[in-house]
């Protein structure tokens, strides 16, 4: 009876702090935009003496960005395929059937995001180094598909939990072998969780700059190149341009996903009620 | 007469849990066969066993006399109406109905005419654009059954195929399923806890319970002539009467099952013969069913026993009896039937 | 009408490998399993095992080579009182951080779970994930522009005359600092904007799952909305609080970035142990330093797991 809830009001205290809240966590954001367009380049003087858009003409300029922002594309886009294959393998193996080890199972796969990053992005490096590995693309994304792993599981864990077994037993009781129920009826209804675990991954990596550090060697991704900018900065709107766009990149993926999920979450309906 | 599913001493264990305890069935070809029990009996395990969800952990199961204890649920001829429906909500009408044929590589047009020709027969014309998230609740149930059957399988199994429908629709639901059996002339196997349902539709039906099974019999035998006191009083309600005096000749001491409605309920004492027993109680409580009343009579020794009359209105001599009033219960010897296996004995 | 079984064609390889396995649902279990589990096993743990046995070796003062033989010298070395203060010191500043962002978090999840709804409410989720989502460094950035010296924060203080107040609460001991930007109070203030979604999430998915009727039981049975609050809802709540502690005690110790850009030269754990892994060529102390969040977190998780923290994530 979840609709009575939403007819009463907050009182207007909780209200306040709500909004408090979620203004703390964008005024920052705000700022930021604000000050891509500061005329000001040395330091962060408030307010911005003037308003210019040739920041945005420099930043488009800089080639180092843009080879930071391929560096992070590329990571991300294998990172998120190999977190997918095995994200989902490891969420069909979890969701029904109990075995000897499975809480064990589920620690592993969420430890690379719940222990600190620097732990993990030390192991590695050390590791790569032990073993005589040179630092590439590759050694980054062995470390992003490591932790990426857990965003693609829990989206298609949670999935199929929600399916009921029956459809999978219906499928096989109307002449459909394991492969043709997994083709036909099993892709269709994971897709889309695949797809937000996917995005959601795929969000990840590219933010992603503690483990990078440590297992990039020379290269630069664009949250390392952010990074550098951030200890000695050059020309300081340039940051803030790049900034912006991060922002932008990352809002749209995001309002994809949470639309597909809101849609995929009533699409359920084949039972009696 | 060639059986459809013969069990032969199979059990199903999970673990620590037993499901079924070595049972043996056989039931036959074209006979719509119901499975009965409570919770927990079994029966689903069963349905189950025979779809091939599930592996028997002992015994053989046999499909019209071939082995198919080892044999996968898409290579059986076997199909199954959900109790969920499991209709794919991705899926249209259309669609679902028409998987089987789909999956085997039936064309497109014969499935097409096929899915239609079934449709027509659940009466669902028409209705093959729709996705089940628009249908209502006894559509969905037409639809999970045209998809079973447009496959011609020789035996149709159904897991509680009216618990979700309304009073009205699941008395509809009994006639035309029991016509559809007829039409087809294939195996129809249910499983339901609702004994009426399976005495109403069962051409033979099998009582389970914790993983036994407790009698098989038409739905007649079953119900005048219980061999268990668990079958007594599962299907139906009954009486059990522990006949201690020596009676009739043919009465000697034992347990036995008594049919409310072959008791007799009276304000006066009956006339005694050589062929019926009288006891004397008090009234307790009074069950308006509108087609019959229902009398609860505790007894002097503390028993309590139930009677049930026709509702005759006024002309019944025990029309305005009420709790607290005094009355005779008399029933006939023969109206006994010996239980076997009597719990209490 | 018994049906005929379908025309006998040579049973596919699809079909007959679906049996195969249908019966052997061990040996499926074991294919889906392993490549993910041989990943995390080799790749993940393997690593991390090979660092957390070199805690065990110790590095050589005067070489500055890693002697491999088996000691818990370096272990030794971590009760150094220097090093113990840097340990203490971001395990208060982990306190602290999960402390505030509690009491913050905690109206906007509030409201999110029992008052907001339909769009109201994807409107709330976005806006709370979308900082989350937008790149860390980006928000760390952020605030070195907020509280830089010529920064909004110091132009708001100024302009409503609160200069005063601001040099006050920088010139507390151990807190403050000559600048916002270079002290505790700096560091903790970002530390607590950046993990806020995580801990609101929890929070929000806790009290959502609280039943209205429970709410109205409460007040049937005679409770006003405060004890309803104290008794009923908070205790609810908690498990999610404590799931999104988990995040935000974590994060905060391992941390190395944020002390950096915004606080002063006294080191925290992640700071001390890149430092040693990088310029100091101290593997043994890095690793060392390392187990300590480890053996942190694991006692933290456990007391989580016991509270309800795991079933609220």
């Amino acid at each position: 009876m979840r609709s009575d809830a939403n007819v009463r009001k907050a009182p207007r205290a909780l209200t306040a702090a709500a909004v408090a809240g979620l203004l703390f966590l964008h005024v920052p954001l705000a700022l930021i935009l604000l000050y891509a367009f500061s005329t000001e380049d040395a330091s962060y003087e408030f307010p911005p003496p003037g308003l210019t858009l040739r920041w945005f003409a420099v930043a488009w300029g800089r080639q180092d960005i843009w080879d930071a922002l391929a560096l992070s594309l590329r990571v991300a886009a294998f990172s998120t395929l190999i977190a997918m294959l095995l994200g989902s393998l490891a969420a069909a193996a979890m969701s029904k059937t109990r075995f000897f080890g499975r809480e064990s199972v589920s620690l592993l796969i969420i430890l690379p995001i719940a222990l600190p990053g620097i732990l993990t992005g030390i192991s590695l490096r050390s590791a790569f180094n032990l073993a005589g590995i040179p630092f590439s693309v590759w050694t980054i994304v062995l470390g992003h598909a490591t932790f990426c792993v857990v965003m693609v599981y829990n989206n298609v864990v949670a999935r199929f939990r929600r399916m009921p077994g029956s459809w999978i037993e219906a499928s096989m009781d109307l002449g459909a072998d394991g492969f043709q129920t997994f083709r036909y009826v099993l892709l269709p209804n994971l897709a889309t969780a695949l797809l937000v675990g996917g995005m959601l991954a795929f969000a990840l990596s590219f933010d992603e700059v503690i483990v990078t550090t440590f297992t990039a060697g020379q290269q630069s991704t664009l949250p390392i190149w952010m990074l550098t900018e951030l200890v000695r900065p050059r020309q300081r709107p340039v940051t803030n341009v790049v900034a912006v766009f991060v922002i932008v990149v990352t809002f749209a993926p995001l309002v994809f996903a949470q639309l597909l999920a809101r849609r995929a979450g009533g699409a359920g309906e084949g039972g009696p009620r | 007469m060639d059986s459809a599913v013969r069990f032969r001493k199979v059990s199903l264990r999970y673990g620590r849990v037993v499901a079924l305890d070595g049972i043996d069935l056989a039931i036959r070809s074209g006979e719509f066969f119901g499975i009965l029990g409570p919770s927990g009996s079994g029966k689903t395990s069963c349905l189950r066993l025979i779809a091939g969800f599930d592996r028997p952990t002992e015994g053989e199961i046999e499909l019209h006399d071939r082995p198919a204890t080892a044999v996968a649920p898409y290579d059986r001829d076997v199909n199954t109406v959900f109790q969920d429906y499991a209709l794919f909500p991705h899926m249209n009408v259309e669609q679902n109905v028409g998987f089987g044929l789909m999956v085997k590589g039936v064309g497109r047009r014969a499935r097409r005419e096929r899915v239609g020709e079934m449709l027509e027969m659940v009466r669902l014309e028409g209705l093959g654009g729709r996705r089940p998230s628009e249908l209502s609740g006894g559509q969905r149930q037409r639809v999970a059954l045209a998809r079973a059957l447009v496959n011609r399988p020789s035996v149709l199994l159904l897991d509680e195929p009216l618990g979700a429908l309304d009073l009205k629709l699941r008395q509809q639901m009994q006639v035309e399923l029991r016509a559809l059996q007829r039409t087809l002339g294939i195996t129809f196997i249910f499983v339901t806890h609702d004994q009426g349902e399976a005495l109403s539709m069962s051409d033979r039906l099998a009582v389970f319970n914790r993983g036994r099974i407790e009698q098989v019999g038409t739905p007649r035998e079953i119900y005048e002539q219980p061999s268990t006191q668990f079958a007594a009083q599962f299907v139906g309600d009954s009486n059990i009467v522990e006949q201690r005096d020596a009676g009739a000749a043919s009465h000697a001491r034992g347990w036995f099952s008594l049919r409310p409605e072959k008791v007799h309920l009276s304000i006066r004492e009956p006339a005694a013969d050589g062929g019926s027993v009288a006891v004397m109680g008090v009234v307790a409580d009074v069950q308006f069913h509108g087609a019959s009343v229902r009398y609860v009579v505790s007894l002097s020794d503390g028993r309590s026993m139930t009677a049930v009359a026709g509702n005759l209105g006024s002309r019944a001599e025990a029309s305005d009896v009420g709790p607290g009033d005094r009355v005779w219960l008399n029933w006939r010897f023969e109206d006994l039937h010996r239980l076997r296996d009597p719990e209490g004995a | 009408m018994a049906a005929a079984l379908p025309a006998a064609a040579r049973p596919r390889l699809g079909r007959v490998l679906s049996s195969a396995l249908l019966l052997r649902p061990k040996l499926l279990l074991a294919l889906l399993l392993v490549p993910p589990l041989l990943w995390l096993g080799v790749v993940y743990l393997g690593a991390m095992l090979a660092l957390l046995v070199q805690s065990f070796f110790s590095i050589d003062e005067f070489t500055g080579l890693i002697q491999r033989t088996l000691t818990l010298r370096t272990y030794a070395e971590l009760l150094r009182p220097a090093h113990l203060d840097i340990i203490l010191r971001t395990a208060a500043m982990a306190g602290a951080v999960t402390l505030a962002s509690a009491v913050v978090a905690f109206p906007v999840g509030y409201y999110m779970a029992r008052y907001a709804s339909g769009r109201a409410k994807t409107i709330f989720y976005l806006a709370v994930m979308l900082p989350l989502w937008s790149s860390y460094l980006v928000r760390v950035y952020a605030w070195k522009l907020i509280l830089a010296k010529e920064g909004i924060v110091t132009w708001t203080a100024t302009e409503l005359g609160l200069e005063g107040w601001l040099d006050a609460l920088l010139s507390i001991p151990v807190i403050g600092g000559t600048a916002l930007s270079v002290s505790y109070v700096g560091t903790f203030t970002v530390f607590v904007y950046i993990w806020l979604p995580y801990m609101i999430l929890p929070i929000q998915a806790a009290l959502e799952r609280v039943p209205q009727s429970i709410i109205d039981a409460s007040a049937d049975l005679g409770a006003p909305p405060h004890r309803t609050f104290r008794d009923v809802i908070l205790p609810l709540a908690f498990p999610g609080v404590v799931a999104g502690s988990i995040f935000t005690f974590s994060l905060t110790l391992g941390d190395y970035i944020i002390p950096q850009i915004i606080g002063s030269s006294r080191l925290f754990l992640g700071q001390v142990v890149y430092i040693q892994q990088g310029t100091a060529g101290n593997i043994p102390l890095a690793a060392a330093f390392c187990v300590v969040p480890i053996v942190v977190m694991s006692i933290y998780l456990s007391v989580a797991k016991r509270l309800g923290a795991f079933d609220a994530l």
